[in-house]
């Protein structure tokens, strides 16, 4: 019975969703908002990077707070999943030598990318979240890879916290130097070279530190318990 | 257009998957195909044919035809906050196990319908 | 436009046997080769940035936090007639 009430909801679901799809045209340009940002946006914000461009400086407000649900997701899966347990001495077997060896070489490297790409994001595709995902992946690495070692929990909260602050610090500064928050108060130099865009790139290394310590940080949280208990 | 079919297509398997299963961690990955659904219809939306990826590469490039920015920028950090919402997620589910001993959503108190 | 074509196909029947499978695992692999394969179509889609997020996140690290969710509870699926 369940099942077929189930299966009648989602037919009236999928024939709305046809009926509006056939309505949008494939392959054509629809928004004007999207070619304003196309023509001006590199010289209003000298970044040739346009996602970039919408991200931290047209849309950074909206950035912002998209940041901080991040922040609160991070803090609430600690929140449950914090018990009152005693922390018991942890029995975990070792990993074998090829996948320790692998992976203390494969490391560095993949946290060197993850900076280069959050570094050049405004320049080539990548930028804070792409680059934040790329080094918690490497922090996976690590916990495949050396089990016994863990992932300081007081580190990733105060990278964090500090992404957090130097974002909400730049915004103020705009406010204060021109008028509203989260004005792009350097200079802009030129485009295509890595020192341009004014705040766009600290504020996208800022979103970098933040975003990788966090993931970092679910990543120690989900998995730290489990050796706990087993 | 093949592109709008993959996304209802992906749409459709997600809710069926979350309105049908009885598995917590079943829904949970049916939540998760229902996003790179979403995700999928969102970016073909902004697709513009032979049209090139929103970035000036090189100095001298002009823009005559590109896809539009702000879908992009839109699903950029809707994948980043999917992830850490699933975390959340699994977490209550993991919760849940250790308190009724079982992940089934039928057996679990307080949850029929 | 058939090598698009035949990836759309592919990913569509992943998402099924990920709702078909009743080992848990299974059907997560299952799910992370359709991530996997909407990262190769954002790129085709020019969108090379969400390509890439897609990749690093949807690929990776939502697979591994899902092993380490049904590595704390359980692997097996359960039958749905005793209920």
């Amino acid at each position: 019975m369940r099942r077929i009430i189930s299966i009648l909801l989602l037919g009236i679901v999928a024939l709305g969703i046809i009926l509006t799809l056939v309505k949008i045209p494939f392959g054509v340009s629809k928004t004007k908002v999207g070619k304003y940002y196309i023509d001006k946006g590199v010289e209003e914000t000298g970044v040739t990077n346009i996602v970039t461009s919408v991200v931290v400086n047209y849309r950074g407000f909206d950035t912002l707070g998209e940041v901080t649900v991040l922040f609160i997701a991070a803090l609430g899966l600690g929140a449950v999943l914090s018990t009152r347990k005693k922390k018991v001495k942890r029995k975990v077997e070792p990993a074998s030598l090829i996948l320790y060896t692998g992976c203390r070489f494969l490391f560095p490297l993949i946290l060197l990318f993850g900076v280069y790409i959050f570094i050049h994001g405004h320049l080539t595709p990548g930028g804070g979240f792409q680059g934040g995902a790329i080094v918690a992946s490497a922090f996976l690495l690590i916990y495949l890879g050396s089990r016994e070692r863990r992932i300081g929990e007081r580190g990733t909260k105060a990278i964090e916290s500090l992404g957090g602050l130097i974002f909400v610090v730049v915004g103020l500064a705009g406010l204060v130097i021109s008028g509203y928050f989260l004005r792009n108060f350097l200079p802009k130099g030129i485009p295509n070279l890595l020192f341009s865009g004014g705040i766009i790139p600290i504020i996208y290394i800022a979103i970098g530190f933040k975003v990788g310590s966090e993931l970092a940080g679910i990543i120690d949280n989900l998995g730290g318990a489990v050796s706990r208990l087993s | 257009m093949i592109y709008y079919l993959g996304a209802f297509g992906l749409i459709f398997i997600g809710l069926y998957i979350v309105l049908v299963k009885h598995n917590l961690i079943k829904v949970i990955i049916g939540l998760s195909i229902l996003n790179t659904g979403i995700n999928l219809f969102l970016i073909s939306i902004g697709f513009v044919k032979k049209g090139t990826a929103p970035i000036f590469s090189h100095p001298g490039l002009k823009a005559i035809r590109m896809v539009d920015p702000v879908p992009q920028a839109l699903v950029l950090t809707a994948i980043v906050i999917g992830v850490a919402v699933l975390a959340l997620a699994l977490s209550l589910a993991i919760r849940l196990y250790q308190h009724y001993g079982t992940l089934n959503l039928r057996k679990i108190r307080e949850q029929k319908w | 436009m058939i090598f698009v074509t035949l990836l759309v196909l592919v990913m569509l029947a992943s998402a099924i046997s990920a709702c078909v499978f009743r080992d848990l695992l299974n059907a997560l692999i299952a799910s992370c080769l359709v991530s996997l394969i909407a990262s190769i179509l954002f790129y085709f889609l020019q969108a090379p940035d969400v390509a890439m997020a897609e990749a690093a996140i949807g690929a990776a690290l939502t697979t591994a936090i899902f092993i380490i969710a049904i590595r704390r509870t359980k692997r097996y699926e359960e039958d749905e007639k005793n209920n």
